[in-house]
């Protein structure tokens, strides 16, 4: 029993960071824009999240500045894409190289420093309840956010005018745009949403998850966040499922180990993106009658005038 | 005030041909005001990072034996760009290439083999790179999958796979456990082109693959039907060429020139298999295909030019030390300028100011 809750409080953290990441991702492809820059907010997000908690010894702050970066390099994302016309596949992956350089930048002075960890919510009488209290009543703020983010999401696109506007700017932007709608700037306010999320993904590993800065400590995430939305079909709901699916993938390595299955460490920590593969050629498989994705996704608009 | 893009009736081929010259303009500025924010001197770190090493005869061999594998896989992944197919994972190509080549001069390490040894090397690792590519190339052919995120999947992989084998079954037994093969025999090393020099047989072999994508792309069929796939899908389904074809076909190109860049570069300026054989070549590779304006001489210039990035980032560090993470910020950053530079051959920017805004709203 006590394995067992040890292992979904690990599953939990570990997915944390990919749901945050594809939550936000999520509602930019639903506008129609593909944000491959995932990975390099994310790791952008990491370093300023460090370096913020770090200088002021607030895990908030140290939110908030992963927050802010994640945005900032969105607006960078948004200006070529949006702005420019720029191609996006081509943009996202020159975000990701730029962020990969920056949080090194940002990260070389803070490796094998340490920080304590966000704390852990505590409520008395609840949190030592047996098995479902510490699962329930002791995570970190960051988990009970990213589930309040998907659930907000999900009503956002869903249930409120201004969701559907950015779903039709997702499925036809020239016909939206006739309408009326301003597509660059929703679809700007979406790119900075997603970067946000990628922001707080990314700050969450270094104040929650690890309590130090490595280089490159997203290793992939960010990619694995972005093949997720394509697991879940552009749905919120199947987002959930797919975060918390991946999250036991990466923590089986860990226990694998503990229990002394003979394969090696190597193979292990492949699992998750091997997974990444199986999941996507699946989920394409079986989607082979008609794609689900926005269709206006990863096209560019310049608008007539 | 606002920004607005406008169509141009026709492509600007002035602004085609000097874009990457402003992008590099525009990227000098950004760095030196980067420079500036991290405390050097911007005219002292500039010519330490592009005007000293083109000044001794070291450090041009040098920038020739950085460049080959940046050209090598370039011309790779631009047939794919050209083809309007998304191969990102070169990284892992190239250490997957660089694994399967390192396997038989393990196998042989310390036997009497002959000269046939590297070329068989060659040959293993351009096929393992290929394979590799395949995978990808499949999955998006046969279910539709992503080949972005597929083939960027494997390189971690690749990275594992190539961090398992010179930790356990190929780790040198005199190499004080440190993560590595022994060094390689002379029979499986590449041939320095000038004794006592750094210049490997690579670069020729770079030079040739540049000269073989010019002729494949400018003077034969294939060549054109890359182009039409990607310029005009619709037009050469007309025209009867199978895309799915291409798309296996200039991912097989692609990973076969990165594996062989793999081989080649464990096999010569490294000299055994160990984690940490590439720089980032496979991701730096990218900027050089679109810097070369995905043609074979704008790549070889663009890998020069990239390999520069990489020898001045290491002086920098040793000179004034800058940290070494500046390369790929500078290469980031030149990628932008670069797309971004891009845009005006297709559109002409125009500001709009509020005022005239309103005052068109009035007429």
């Amino acid at each position: 029993m006590e394995l067992l809750e040890a292992i979904i409080l690990a599953v939990l953290a570990a997915s944390t960071p990919l749901l945050l990441a594809a939550s936000g991702e999520l509602l930019v492809e639903r506008a129609g824009v593909l944000n491959l820059g995932v990975e390099g907010m994310m790791i952008v997000g990491a370093a300023c999240g460090f370096a913020g908690a770090w200088a002021t010894g607030s895990t908030l702050i140290g939110a908030l500045c992963g927050i802010l970066a994640g945005v900032a390099l969105s607006l960078v994302f948004a200006l070529m894409t949006l702005g420019l016309a720029v191609n996006q596949v081509a943009t996202g992956l020159a975000l990701t190289i730029l962020g990969v350089g920056v949080s090194g930048l940002i990260g070389a002075g803070f490796v094998g420093e340490r920080i304590s960890t966000a704390p852990r919510l505590y409520i008395p009488g609840l949190t030592t309840l047996p098995f479902v209290g510490k699962i329930l009543f002791g995570e970190d703020g960051f988990v009970y956010v990213s589930i309040a983010l998907i659930l907000a999401i999900s009503y956002f696109l869903y249930r409120t005018r201004a969701g559907l506007v950015l779903r039709a700017i997702g499925d036809n932007h020239v016909s939206a745009h006739a309408l009326g709608y301003p597509v660059l700037k929703i679809r700007t306010l979406a790119v900075m949403f997603g970067g946000g999320c990628a922001g707080l993904a990314g700050a969450y590993l270094p104040l929650a998850y690890t309590p130090f800065f490595v280089p490159g400590m997203t290793a992939g995430r960010g990619w694995i966040a972005l093949a997720l939305v394509v697991f879940a079909s552009w749905l919120p709901g199947r987002l959930v499922i797919g975060a918390y699916l991946f999250g036991a993938v990466s923590i089986l390595q860990l226990h694998a180990q503990g229990w002394g299955v003979g394969v090696p460490s190597q193979l292990m920590s492949a699992l998750p993106y091997l997974a990444t593969v199986v999941v996507l050629v699946l989920i394409s498989r079986t989607r082979s009658g008609g794609s689900t994705a926005p269709a206006a996704l990863g096209t560019v608009f310049v608008p007539d005038r | 005030m606002q920004l607005v893009l406008e169509k141009r009736a026709e492509r600007s081929t002035v602004i085609a041909l000097i874009s990457p010259l402003i992008a590099i303009g525009l990227t000098i500025v950004t760095m030196s005001i980067l420079f500036m924010i991290i405390g050097k001197n911007p005219i002292a770190a500039l010519n330490v990072y592009f005007i000293t090493p083109l000044t001794d005869a070291y450090s041009l061999q040098e920038l020739a034996v950085k460049a080959a594998p940046l050209v090598m896989i370039a011309i790779g992944l631009s047939l794919c760009y050209l083809a309007n197919v998304w191969n990102i994972g070169a990284e892992g190509q190239f250490l997957v290439g660089a694994v399967a080549g390192s396997w038989l001069a393990v196998k042989t390490h310390g036997t009497d083999a002959g000269a046939w040894v590297l070329p068989a090397m060659m040959l293993l690792g351009a096929l393992a790179g290929a394979l590799y590519a395949l995978i990808p190339a499949f999955c998006k052919v046969r279910f539709g999958a992503s080949e972005i995120l597929v083939s960027l999947m494997l390189v971690y992989v690749a990275d594992l796979l190539l961090d398992y084998l010179v930790r356990g079954p190929w780790r040198d037994p005199a190499g004080f456990n440190f993560p590595t093969t022994a060094e390689f025999d002379p029979v499986a090393t590449v041939p320095l082109l000038f004794e006592g020099g750094r210049l490997h047989l690579g670069a020729l072999i770079a030079l040739v693959i540049v000269i073989g994508a010019a002729i494949l792309l400018g003077r034969t069929i294939k060549g054109f039907e890359i182009r039409v796939v990607g310029a005009a899908p619709r037009a050469a389904r007309f025209g009867g060429f199978s895309s799915n074809q291409l798309v296996l076909l200039t991912f097989a190109i692609s990973g076969a020139l990165a594996g062989l860049a793999g081989i080649i570069e464990v096999a010569g300026p490294v000299g055994h298999l160990q984690p940490g054989i590439s720089p980032g070549y496979g991701f730096t590779a990218i900027i050089v295909a679109f810097l070369g304006r995905l043609n074979p001489v704008g790549i070889l210039i663009a890998g020069l030019f990239l390999a520069l990035t990489f020898i001045g980032g290491e002086q920098a560090q040793i000179a004034m030390k800058i940290p070494l993470d500046i390369t790929k910020v500078f290469q980031g950053i030149l990628l932008f300028y670069v797309l971004a530079c891009d845009s005006l051959i297709l559109y002409r920017i125009r500001l709009i100011m509020p005022q005239r805004k309103a005052a068109d709203g009035a007429a």
